[in-house]
């Protein structure tokens, strides 16, 4: 078995009917960083409260390394460390005081050495005895971490973990979520941008409206990123292909008037220069020319698109 | 069990008792020295004893189950509305934690604060009335019953509670007039016999009853039934808080 998490077939409609995950199975493996995807009230705080215990499925099962997570409560929420989307804190505890209540909250015997540490990763250190109320949003949001840590989880859920949080701080999380990593913690995070999930996840999830669209490697989406597209306008309609032509993978449009070339700009010879003289050579009249370039995002929408 | 996490809730709950000190402690104990002016002093001196006690210290024990029930209900509900309010009770509802041990930690809490503000009444009733407890376990025994009965009632209305309105209404428009109509100030049978009847409907009699027996040896009901009353409404408590536990209800979505 390799899915620290795996659901399957998870289903919630909230009590005012709304249907708000459909069908969701997904299996996240141990030790990935898996990001999900999606635009404002796509699912994604719902699936992750579900997990985590905040929200009851209407139906389907999730098991967290095996132990199902209504059975054995007990045992998937110790493995998990949740960081909420929005910043709820406490006012008049201090920082250290909040985090030795998570960790007991979760069982856990008192463990000051560990909460130093932790604090000091976190840049918290020379904060440890100040009010939470008296902490900016990024300090505030970097407490969280630390209280979504401080049980030693092997699954941490960030819920949008870079809502206001400056460049630096964001590099800071992404440092630490990588060596969360190297420790053997399994991530998954929500985000709205294609990047962020481009330049820290394994793989990626794309939710819309209650459905997960695709959960591909990042590798093989970066490969569809790649690619770019020639778009020939021909000036007179053709019924099919040309035999020279076949040397190049293309695609004729239903009106006979486009050719599409899709290549790998990285190549050293892309072969579009070729390409060119031959469609000339063919007798075939050039009416314009576009290339294009499909990215994540392109990808995502069309996605988005589709299921609407 | 999770003997940590009931251990940290306890704690949380009684620091933020420690941070509220003056208005936990001060407040009771200035309402209290002013009832016992004005009726202990004032009126008190132009009524004659009850039952061989003298006025001033027959309204002790209803004194303090007023405080005890008010503070009870107030400090339980709080505790579990505001975390509900703010959005914090997601981490203890994330956590490896049983409701009932969420229940431990939060309604154990609250009775343990409204205990000590129940004996620092008594204590400030003692520099203003001589006071001679008949039955002192008797006394604790429904001191910690009604404690424990009303933060879990407080606990209820917590959860229940949408809003700030919400958890105000019943302490002020149930518990307060059945209080002061529960006999804190006086006996039942000063009462027209009619007015007697409809107040055995009100279940604080019974236990103002029962604790002023255990002061004085004097009640209007007896002490069995008393203690039958607090029972039954002590399991009351836990039935609706097992069924709202078991559903999830206004907590989980
Ligand atoms: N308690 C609730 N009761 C009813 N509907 C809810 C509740 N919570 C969320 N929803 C609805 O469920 C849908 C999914 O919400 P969810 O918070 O999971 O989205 P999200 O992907 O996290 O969005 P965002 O990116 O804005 O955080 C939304 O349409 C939302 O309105
Ligand atoms: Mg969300």
């Amino acid at each position: 078995m390799s899915a620290i998490v795996s659901i399957s077939n998870l289903s919630k409609t909230y009590a005012d009917g709304h249907q708000a995950l459909k069908n969701i199975s997904l299996d996240i493996e141990y030790g990935e960083i898996i990001a999900l995807l999606g635009p404002n009230g796509a699912g994604k705080t719902t699936l992750i409260s579900t997990i985590c215990g905040i929200v009851n499925a209407s139906s389907g099962t999730v098991t967290v390394d095996g132990y199902d997570i209504v059975e054995d409560y007990r045992v998937t929420r110790s493995l998990i460390g949740l960081v909420p989307q929005e910043l709820t804190l406490g006012s008049f505890d201090t920082v250290t005081e909040t985090l030795c209540f998570s960790r007991g909250l979760f069982g856990k015997k008192p463990a000051p050495a560990l909460i130093e540490q932790l604090l000091k990763d976190l840049s918290l250190w020379n904060k440890k005895d100040n009010e939470l109320m008296s902490l900016s949003g990024g300090m505030k949001r970097r407490v969280l971490i630390g209280k979504a840590l401080v049980h030693e989880p092997r699954v941490l859920f960030l819920d949008e973990p870079t809502a206001g949080v400056d460049v630096e701080l964001r590099k800071d999380m992404w440092a630490l979520v990588r060596r969360l990593r190297e420790s053997g913690v399994t991530i998954v995070l929500t985000t709205h941008y294609i990047e962020e999930a481009e330049e820290i996840a394994d793989r990626v999830g794309v939710i819309n409206n209650g459905e997960l669209l695709l959960v591909d490697d990042k590798q093989a989406l970066m490969q569809k990123l790649g690619k770019k597209q020639m778009v020939v306008e021909l000036k007179d309609a053709i019924s099919e292909i040309p035999h020279v032509l076949s040397e190049w993978v293309l695609e004729l449009s239903t009106d006979g008037q486009q050719l599409t070339y899709t290549y790998d700009p990285r190549n050293l010879h892309t072969g579009i220069a070729s390409l060119l003289r031959a469609i000339s050579d063919a007798g075939l009249l050039l009416k314009d020319i576009q290339t294009t370039q499909s990215s994540l995002e392109d990808i995502f929408v069309d996605l988005v698109k589709k299921k609407i | 069990m999770n003997i940590y996490a009931i251990r940290v809730i306890y704690k949380y709950e009684m620091l933020r008792f420690r941070n509220t000190l003056m208005q936990s402690f001060a407040s009771p104990v200035i309402s209290t020295a002013l009832y016992f002016v004005v009726f202990g002093s004032a009126i008190g001196s132009r009524i004659e004893t009850i039952n061989g006690v003298s006025y001033g210290t027959f309204i002790v024990p209803g004194l303090m189950m007023l405080t005890l029930l008010t503070q009870s209900i107030s400090n339980a509900s709080f505790g579990i509305f505001f975390p509900k309010f703010t959005g914090t009770i997601y981490e203890v509802m994330s956590a490896p934690i049983s409701f009932f041990e969420i229940l431990i930690g939060y309604v154990g809490a609250a009775a343990t604060k409204s205990m000590i503000i129940g004996l620092v009444i008594l204590g400030t009733a003692g520099f203003f009335v001589p006071l001679n407890i008949a039955h002192p376990v008797w006394m604790m025994g429904f001191l910690i019953l009604t404690c424990i009965s009303f933060s879990l009632f407080g606990f209820i209305i917590g959860l229940w509670a949408t809003n700030f309105e919400k958890l105000q209404l019943i302490p002020m428009l149930v518990i307060t007039p059945l209080v002061f109509l529960g006999g804190s100030f006086y006996t039942i049978d000063m009462l027209p016999p009619a007015w007697q009847t409809v107040t055995l409907f009100n279940p604080v009699v019974y236990l103002i009853s029962g604790f002023r027996w255990s002061f004085f040896e004097v009640s209007d009901v007896s002490v069995a039934l008393s203690l039958f009353m607090v029972l039954v409404f002590l399991i009351l408590c836990l039935v609706v808080v097992w069924w709202m536990f078991k559903t999830g209800y206004r907590l989980k979505r």
